[in-house]
This record gives structure tokens, sequence and C-alpha cells, in this order.
């Protein structure tokens, strides 16, 4: 498949990504045939030979089945963003995060890397005393612009604390699953299959809702 | 295929570092603005969590002049190249969650604990959404309500949408909307304000029908939106529209709620301003939606930020602090 990112915005990309402190790892799994799988795919290798500290490594979902299970992959396309040392932060993309969500996809991989500002104090006190799982679920249109902000909070709360998954999932591709969460407007965010959150909040909003828990 | 708008992760300046000028809001107004200070010689950055402003609920624009038609995204692409060419910083990074005066200047506190500071301010951060504040809008927000049309479309494949509004906004929507539902109504409640030139395109567009002089008295249903409850408004006879969804595009309400303590905001909580985009506070100047200007257009969101940063700049000159 040719390339999906077109040069000049190639270029834009790699100098943003030319400010990477640490590597990071996108393990992605597909079936290759699925919905989108062979475009998501296209799209990661795109990125990864941006940076050499991009390490991407590709899943057989079925083949690897298990290795699906242990990172807590239900839906294909989908991919966890690994820090330097491999480990899984809590980061799942579920779905090709092209259109406006190419940002929330950078975003992901330049906060693992250690290259963005650290969070306010009180806010990073805030999240490390979340002390029960949380599972937020933000789904997302290709053409939303709001939604990049959500999904980017949702993962921040994530790399954050281990007992906080957050998943984009891109509500076109997984259109049973959005019937089932009843998504008519993006992006909805939703906490542990029962709380919900509407629109681009900030990250107190977020937090409000799970201390409420 | 790919709305690129992230900025390089940029740490706010040391909180010694004192900018001439600092627009807050990403739009045209606070990046036009940043432009023409910076050209000045203003020492300028622009704090802003969304680049593009309003212009991201759009696709096109056709009334900006130098382009008969373009890409609302590519604008976006445009204007920020711009400012980046003129090295101006833009922090993407974190929302701003007070904005303060101590002395001379102001403030602005970070979501992440950073601190900037400026002589000169300008408010530019737009508007929201505003709700048609009818019954049911809350209650099935996100089950059939929508206020982005741009976001939500997709869900509505097949289906009847209410488009509530009657100027360029909502008949953009309507069209965008005809493209995936199977009829769309637009619903007004006067006569349409839209441009002469959009409305001739609407004709051509077949599954869209109009209802004008029609009041929303309701938005019905249980777990999402079945019908919109109207009044037509030349016989006063009520009735229900059956609809899998309404999009609500009746202007916006101003993001002035960082200024209300330090500025004169109208009855609206738009913020007031003078002929030179002065507020009642010295040196904080305001632009485009965010003020008490009734026309809420990109061209004039852009001038305004001129106009502002100009006049920023000869207060600076004034005062003798650059």
């Amino acid at each position: 498949m040719p390339k999906l990112i077109p040069q000049d915005v190639a270029d834009q990309i790699k100098s943003i990504l030319a400010d990477m402190k640490d590597p990071i790892t996108l393990l992605y799994f597909s079936d290759g045939k699925c919905q989108t799988c062979v475009e998501t795919g296209q799209l990661l290798e795109d990125i990864a030979v941006l940076n050499p500290k991009i390490n991407l490594v590709v899943k057989d979902s079925v083949a690897d089945a298990d290795e699906a299970k242990k990172y807590d992959v239900r839906r294909i396309p989908g991919f966890v963003v690994l820090d330097k040392d491999g480990h899984d932060r809590g980061v799942k993309f579920s779905g090709i995060p092209a259109g406006h969500e190419i940002n929330s996809f950078l975003a992901a991989i330049m906060e693992l890397s250690g290259a963005t500002p650290a969070l306010d104090a009180d806010v990073l006190a805030r999240i490390r005393k979340i002390d029960k799982p949380v599972d937020i679920k933000v789904f997302v249109t290709l053409s939303c612009p709001h939604c990049p902000g959500a999904v980017q909070t949702a993962h921040l709360l994530a790399m954050h604390n281990p007992l906080v998954k957050a998943e984009m999932i891109e509500a076109q591709t997984f259109q049973e699953m959005s019937r089932v969460y009843k998504v008519s407007g993006v992006p909805k965010i939703v906490v542990n299959d029962k709380e919900e959150l509407l629109g681009d909040q900030p990250i107190e909003s977020f937090l409000n809702l799970i201390e409420r828990l | 295929m790919f709305n690129f708008t992230i900025e390089k992760p940029k740490k706010p300046a040391a909180s010694d570092v004192v900018y001439d000028f600092v627009a807050l809001g990403g739009g045209p107004a606070g990046l036009n603005g940043a432009l023409y200070a910076r050209r000045k010689g203003l020492s300028t950055a622009v704090v802003a969590h969304e680049l593009g402003g309003q212009l991201r609920n759009t696709h096109a624009v056709e009334n900006y002049l130098g382009f008969e038609t373009i890409d609302a995204s590519e604008l976006i692409d445009r204007y920020v190249a711009h400012v980046r060419s003129l090295e101006i910083p833009i922090f993407t990074q974190s929302r701003v969650i007070a904005v303060e005066k101590e002395d001379d200047l102001f403030v602005l506190r970070l979501e992440d604990g950073g601190r900037i500071r400026s002589r000169t301010l300008l408010a530019a951060l737009g508007g929201s959404p505003r709700r048609l504040d009818v019954p049911g809008e809350l209650r099935l927000a996100s089950k059939g309500v929508s206020y982005c049309a741009t976001c939500d479309a997709p869900f509505f494949k097949g289906m009847h949408v209410v488009v509530a509004g009657g100027g360029n906004s909502a008949v953009e929507a309507a069209m965008d909307l005809a493209k995936w539902a199977s009829r769309v109504t637009i619903v007004h409640r006067s006569r349409f304000r839209a441009d002469q030139t959009i409305l001739d395109r609407l004709k051509d567009v077949k599954n869209v029908s109009v209802m004008l002089e029609t009041q929303i008295l309701s938005i019905e249903g249980t777990d999402r939106v079945e019908s919109i409850r109207i009044r037509n408004k030349a016989d006063g006879i009520e009735s229900s529209i059956p609809a899998d969804g309404i999009f609500i595009e009746i202007g916006t309400i101003p993001n002035s709620a960082l200024f209300s303590s330090l500025v004169k905001l109208n009855d609206r909580g738009e913020i007031v301003v003078d002929g030179q985009q002065r507020t009642d506070c010295e040196g904080l100047y305001a632009a485009g939606d965010i003020t008490e200007q009734p026309f809420r257009q990109i061209v004039i969101a852009a001038a305004e930020g001129a106009k502002a940063a100009l006049a920023a700049s000869a207060h600076l000159n004034m005062k003798g602090t650059r």
C-alpha cells in the first residue's frame, strides 16, 4: 500500500518527533484484512519511519491472541503504546487515528517519550490518589476537531496511574459497539461502562467524575 | 485524510520572561492579533488549547476575500504557518485556568502549573454553541441532540434530522448533513439570515426541506431523540416532527468567564470594547466573537485582532515600556 501521509505533513510530524526523549513501542494487532486494518498498519509504518525512537511491532491478532489478551487489545485494528521499558501504560487506540485523531496519536507518542511538560502538582497528586480500576473509553469520529483533546486527557490519566486504562475508539469502525454504548455524539467518554462525560472536558472534570465512582 | 494541528511541545517561558503581547485564543482574532503584534516588534505569544477557533466546526469557507472557496482546515493551516513564520511561540499544551492582573502585568495561570506574563493581553476565546433552552435538550444531549455537524453527521446515516437555526452555520450544517441523512429539515423561528449565495446552493439539495417562522418548543424522546415539538408562528398550531436527531446551530455564547472579574461584560456576557478593541481594563483588549460586535464573521474577527494589536503597540509605545 502506498504511503498515507503526504510528504509535507510527514516533514512537519518529523520535526515534532525530533523532540522525543525516550524510545517508545507501538504494539499493533491486526488480522491484515479487517476494516481499516491495512490502512492502520500503513499509518503506523509511515509514522515509525520518521524517528528511530519509534519501534513498531506488528502482531497477528489470531496467532498472537495470548499477547493481545495480555495487553487487553479486544478490537482490531488496535494498538497500545509502550514506554521505554516496554511497559504498558494504559494507552490504547482502537481504529485508525487518522483525520483529526492524528493529533492524539502524536500526543501519546510525545508524552510517553517524556517530551512534554509535567502536569500541575495538584492534578498529578489527584491522579495518583486514584485507588480503584478505571476504564475510560473515548468514542471519536475522524472528522471531530474536539475529540483529540478528550483522548489526550484520558491517555494522560492512564500514563500517571497504573489503575487507569484509556482507549480511543473510532466509532465508524466499531459501529456495533457504538450502538451498544448509544453513541450519537462525540467525543463521548464512558468511564467504567456506567458514567459518561460529553465533549472535550478539562482534566478536572475527568477527576471529579472518577473520584465520585 | 489528516487534520494535523499538533504543535511542537513548548514549555511556557520561565516566569521571569514578560511578553509585550499575548493572544489568548487560537482563532482568526487571536492569530491575526499575534501576527500584527509581532510585525510591530512586540515580543508575542499565542496561548490556545485548540487552533482555529470556530473554524474547526466548519468544512468550507466561501466569504473570505481572496479565496472563492477554501477548506476550513486549510485556512487554519495557512494561519498557523503564517504565525509560525514569524517565530511566534504557540502554547497549546495546557489550558488556561485563570487570568489575573498583578500590578501592570497580566498573568495567565496554566493547568500544568505554568505561568505566562504579559504587558498587554488580547482576549480572543470566541464562543461556544448557544443552546435552544427547550425541554429535552439537556437530557438528550449526545442522544440525538448535537451542536457539531462535522463531528456527528456519520451517526445519522439514512435518518431524518432537524437543523435548528437560520444563519450561514445552520444552512451549511444542513447541506453537510444531507450527505449522510436521508432527509434534513431546517426549522427556524424567523426568516433566513444566511447569505443569499448559500441559500441559492441550498435549493439544489433535494433532501433538505425548510420550515421558517416556526418555533421549537421541545425535544421529545425516551432514550434518544424521537420527535421535535414545534409551533407555527403564523397560525399558532402545534405539531410534532418525527426525527432521529437535532443539530442546534443558533449562534454562540461568549467564552468570557476567565475575564469576568477584570472587564465590563454586557448582559449577554460579551466583553464591552471601544473602537480600538480596548476594554475598561488598561492593557486588556478583546476581539472576535467574545465581544459585543454583532456580526460573527471570520474576516471581522481577524480584523479586530489586528486592531487590538495595533492599539496595544501604541499603548506600549506611549507608556515607554518597550
